[in-house]
């Protein structure tokens, strides 16, 4: 299997886990075991757009439950034969050789996979420039033996790309270091917001620099959070960044004070 | 400064091709004392704080090549967001 895998060097460990639950995109190459026509292939294929159930093969390291997946596109790339080119974006944990076997079932010839390809992680694309081992190699050559960095800094990108793909918070610089040492996020605390943000929704605590803080779960849309002066906005599930980079800050507690 | 950060945002929600806009509820700016630009960290800070959208070769399993890169950086902890399927 090859493709896009995103890897997370130390600091980022903490926040990968955002992607293993988002959707993915695949290129696969399905072998059909007798010929069919071009038309039935093509809108056999079309059937498993939408939900689909799907039971996780005896080789998995998952619980062997019913589950049901969401197959958000198929298209067909090429058809030669036998063979069936074609992509598909994915809820996570759907897996694209049961799906060739299905569709194999539905035409009555079965099918396998031969060859899978993953071409996305969420917005992490094949096209975006991915880094192979070979570039990786280089890049570090050119930094232990000539102090150049630019290739690192080239290949390797700040972990806030992670979690580019979620409605994102931009705190007061005053509340960055409460935040890293465990406290909810206050709606003092918030200095500029995504339009976007809805109850519920995953979001991306950030400083006024772009720096990752936390990620937490939004208890109010972006219209209430910015209507509402007190009161927590966002419940924290992981702490990102470390303490003491930001100061601690009293003179917010001192202002509490005087205004009650 | 603060210019800065909201520009690299916005490159973040361009590279997820999000179409926010962002609201200011209290306009402040940021100290450059503290912290600093994602991407003009330090190069060992920048190193153990990034992601690294690897192109998988065939042959070693996604656990080989994360094991790979630990060593090759001499890392504690290095780690994909799940696996890819198993090999034929």
């Amino acid at each position: 299997m090859t493709g896009v895998l995103p890897i997370a060097l130390e600091k980022a460990t903490k926040v990968i886990g955002v992607l293993m639950h988002s959707y993915k995109e695949y290129v696969a190459l399905m072998e059909l075991h007798d010929y069919v026509d071009r038309e039935k292939v093509l809108s056999v294929m079309s059937m498993f757009i939408g939900k689909i159930y799907q039971r996780p093969p005896l080789r998995s390291s998952v619980k062997r439950s019913l589950r049901i997946k969401e197959i958000y596109s198929i298209d067909v790339i090429e058809i030669e034969g036998r063979h069936v080119l074609f992509r598909v974006k994915c809820e996570s944990g759907t897996y694209v050789r049961k799906l060739c076997h299905d569709i194999g079932l539905v035409l009555g010839v079965e099918a396998h996979m031969r060859e899978l390809r993953r071409t996305g992680v969420a917005h992490l694309t094949e096209d975006k420039d991915l880094v192979t081992m070979h570039e990786l190699s280089e890049a570090l050559y050119l930094w232990n033996n000539y102090k150049d960095e630019t290739l690192l800094r080239k290949y390797l990108l700040p972990m806030e790309h992670i979690v580019a793909f979620l409605p994102k918070i931009l705190i007061k610089d005053s509340a960055v270091d409460a935040i890293a040492h465990g406290a909810q996020l206050a709606a003092p605390g918030v200095a500029i917001l995504s339009n976007k943000i809805g109850k519920g929704d995953r979001v991306a605590i950030m400083t006024l620099k772009g720096e990752l803080v936390a990620i937490g779960r939004a208890l109010m849309n972006a219209n209430e959070i910015l209507a509402t002066e007190k009161g927590i906005v966002v419940k924290i599930e992981r702490v990102i960044m470390d303490p003491n980079i930001y100061p601690k800050t009293w003179r917010q507690n001192k202002e509490l004070i005087k205004s009650n | 400064m603060k210019e800065k950060g909201i520009e690299f945002i916005k490159s973040l929600d361009r590279a997820a091709n999000l179409d926010h806009e962002y609201i200011v509820k209290y306009d402040e700016d940021t100290d450059e004392k503290f912290g600093s630009l994602p991407y003009a960290r330090l190069i060992q800070e920048h190193i153990r704080s990034s992601l690294i959208v690897l192109d998988k070769p065939p042959g070693p399993t996604s656990h080989e090549v994360v094991a790979w890169i630990k060593k090759m950086f001499n890392l504690e902890k290095a780690g994909h967001g799940g696996t890819l399927e198993l090999s034929p």
